[in-house]
């Protein structure tokens, strides 16, 4: 799960971790008094969007007077922002971060992350903050240095003073450094988070360290256990299709073909989706069932799927394990008649229960068309999505 | 012989829910010599034919267990592996999806050292074809034969396995290690006790999109193995950036991608399926003793 950058701000100062002043507007009168409030002679008005790349779009500008703010303000809030990592329709921009302008001496980088090959947690620092890490990683590899951390010791100080020192930070900076990493760190382990980036990290004339940018993951699988972050989620930045699905347990991911897959496993369900292709047809969706999928939740996947209207056949591709493919076949029968299903429907059902499950099929008297092989459900949606198209 | 389990093997199941119980009774009905069950609080009843402990200490002691299947939801999840651990089981399987990445990394590391073989989390578990079935996979569409399959994926697992058999093509054994960033038994760990297993003439691997494993194993298979491998990824039409249903299935960074693992895999001799319905044509091919 991703916040916003006011969101990750208020927590990194949870944790003092250093950030500079800063209030949330939704108009622009509301950004005129946040500079009053803040005082500074420059302020930063931020359009908060789960999206980096906001500067390059024109969703961040500077302000030397609170009308200044206003108006700038009034220029980002209900825009639609388009960056490198926007969606191709954008982000419509709902509230703008107002933020006290720091004199910027030097800008770093900095992440914390988990190590999958390593199978620890990394934590990343460069000279070269401002930058995307991806590009100075092929350019200027040697830019970047990393620190492993135990998982079960923790972040010692040496590990951190390297890194400092590894940054040409000196005298106070690398105190306030060690501070600033270890309440990151901490945050990191406290509230689940799958990453943690700050770019740019800055040290200002005065020698002070502030986040000036902050992007926190969170680990949608400990979400249960904090329910203070699971409150900072924006329904608005996500996806109205996958979350409609998150809500009935259903994992979702929209594609810009005209075949609705419904399928059990992920592993799986990214096949069909390579089969799909494979056969020269386009996928419309990713969506796994998971393992315990009921009659009910079929009949919900159907809906999800047919709410976009640019399916034109649906593939379903069961391979039972824990699933029975008897309940799958009811609940594809039963979502056919409620929803008055009107395009082509290629049904495989292999593993535990197929033989009961195409009977069912077969009886129902609709129009369902079986599929054995996963070949044969590839060429079969494929033609028949051509067809209806 | 096969690898990680077989007739001998004496199965515990740790959490005996719904899933728990129904799956016990599926292994036992394949023939496998489920001993027991643990639930904190039970210890004593008995549940799904099965005796119940309270520990997996006091169940080890008793009835001679070493090997763990775990459904424990993901709270619980990653102190019932240690538990396991501890308890001096030899092979635990941990089906449970959805554990915490920092719990899961924290119990990795503590098994550092440890006797204990864990195979997952987020996982269909092992089977060697009728002699034990540990976990959830369809065990009825495997059978026995010379080629070892290995896998990220649950039900893509099942697929393989089935396309195989429908080529007359047994198994030595199936095996998923698991969906999750942090697992157990990796590519590797799996490749190492096929290479040595002189029943396994050949292996299927199923990777998929995410991390670096697949081209970690391509050069393990280089390098390390003298048998025949053929190979499927998964995700090839995935977007970047969107987690598919799996927590580790995810293009970050331009990395990751399946294309960069199939062209990997292929520099290292392995044979890579484009399709995912030619799996087993592939091995069939690339190993043509193993076929019949």
């Amino acid at each position: 799960m991703n916040v916003h950058e006011y969101q990750a701000k208020a927590l990194f100062r949870d944790y003092g971790v250093s950030v500079p002043e800063g209030e949330l507007a939704t108009t622009p009168a509301e950004a005129a008094q946040a500079a009053r409030n803040l005082g500074t002679e420059v302020v930063v008005v931020k359009a908060q969007v789960h999206a980096g790349g906001r500067g390059k779009g024109g969703g961040v500008k500077l302000a030397k007077s609170p009308a200044e703010a206003e108006k700038a303000a009034s220029e980002i809030l209900g825009m639609t922002l388009h960056t490198p990592q926007t969606p191709p329709e954008g982000k419509l921009v709902r509230r703008v971060y107002v933020e006290a302008g720091s004199a910027i001496a030097r800008e770093l980088y900095l992440a914390i992350l988990l190590d999958r090959a390593a199978e620890k947690f990394a934590i990343v620092a460069s000279t070269e903050g401002g930058m995307e890490i991806e590009v100075v990683a092929a350019e200027t590899p040697e830019k970047i240095q990393t620190v492993l951390v135990d998982p079960n010791l923790g972040l010692q100080d040496y590990q951190a003073r390297q890194l400092a020192f590894g940054l040409s930070l000196e005298g106070e900076q690398v105190g306030r450094f060690v501070t600033f990493l270890r309440g990151l760190f901490e945050l990191y382990l406290d509230k689940d988070c799958t990453q943690v980036e700050i770019n740019p990290l800055v040290v200002t004339e005065g020698g002070e360290l502030f986040a000036l940018d902050g992007k926190l993951n969170f680990d949608d699988n400990a979400l249960y256990r904090h329910p203070d972050i699971a409150a900072l989620r924006d329904p608005d930045e996500e996806d109205a299709r996958e979350r409609a699905a998150k809500e009935i347990d259903l994992s979702y991911v929209g594609l810009d073909g005209n075949i609705g897959c419904m399928v059990n496993g992920a592993g799986l369900a990214m096949a069909t989706l390579d089969m799909i292709s494979h056969c020269g047809g386009s996928p419309a969706n990713f969506l796994d069932a998971g393992g315990g999928v009921s009659e009910e939740q079929v009949k919900a996947a159907f809906k999800l799927i047919l709410q976009d209207e640019q399916v034109k056949a649906i593939l379903v591709n069961i391979f039972g394990g824990i699933v029975r493919c008897d309940l799958i076949a009811q609940g594809v029968v039963a979502a056919a008649k409620e929803l008055d299903l009107d395009v082509p429907v290629v049904v495989r059902l292999q593993g535990t229960n197929a033989p009961e499950g195409l009977k069912i099929l077969e009886e129902s008297g609709l129009d369902l068309i079986p599929a054995e092989t996963l070949a044969e459900a590839g060429t079969q949606v494929v033609a028949a999505a051509a067809q209806a198209q | 012989m096969a690898i990680l389990c077989d007739e001998s093997t004496k199965l515990l199941v740790q959490g005996v829910g719904r899933m728990g119980q129904f799956h016990a009774n599926l292994s036992r009905e394949y023939g496998t010599q489920v001993v027991g069950g643990v639930a904190p609080g039970k210890g004593g009843q008995v549940i799904a034919e099965m005796p119940i402990y309270d520990t997996v200490a006091e169940a080890v002691k008793d009835s001679g267990a070493n090997a763990s299947v775990i459904f424990v939801p993901p709270p619980g999840a990653a102190d019932a592996i240690l538990e396991a651990a501890d308890a001096g089981i030899a092979l635990a399987a941990c089906v449970t999806e959805g554990i915490p990445a920092i719990d899961m990394a924290r119990a990795k590391a503590a098994l550092k050292g440890s006797e204990m073989r864990l195979v997952g989390p987020n996982c269909p578990g092992v089977v060697t074809p009728e002699q034990c079935r540990i976990g959830i996979m369809p065990a009825q569409i495997t059978r026995p034969g010379p080629v070892g399959v290995v896998s990220r994926s649950g039900t893509l697992t099942y697929e393989a396995v089935d396309q195989l058999s429908r080529l007359g093509i047994g198994q030595s054994t199936c095996l998923g290690i698991g969906g999750d960033p942090i697992i157990g038994t990796n590519f590797i760990d799996a490749l190492t006790l096929f290479e040595a297993d002189p029943e396994t003439k050949a292996v299927v691997m199923i990777g998929e999109i995410g991390g670096s494993a697949e081209e970690e194993a391509a050069e393990f298979i280089q390098s390390e193995m003298s048998k025949p491998v053929a190979a499927f990824i998964a995700g090839q039409r995935a977007p970047k950036g969107k987690r598919m249903g799996h927590a580790g299935a995810i293009i970050a960074g331009g990395k990751g991608a399946a294309a960069d693992k199939m062209a990997a895999l292929e520099r290292c001799g392995v044979a890579v399926s484009a399709s995912p319905a030619e799996i087993g044509e592939t091995l069939a091919k690339h190993a043509p003793g193993v076929a019949g």
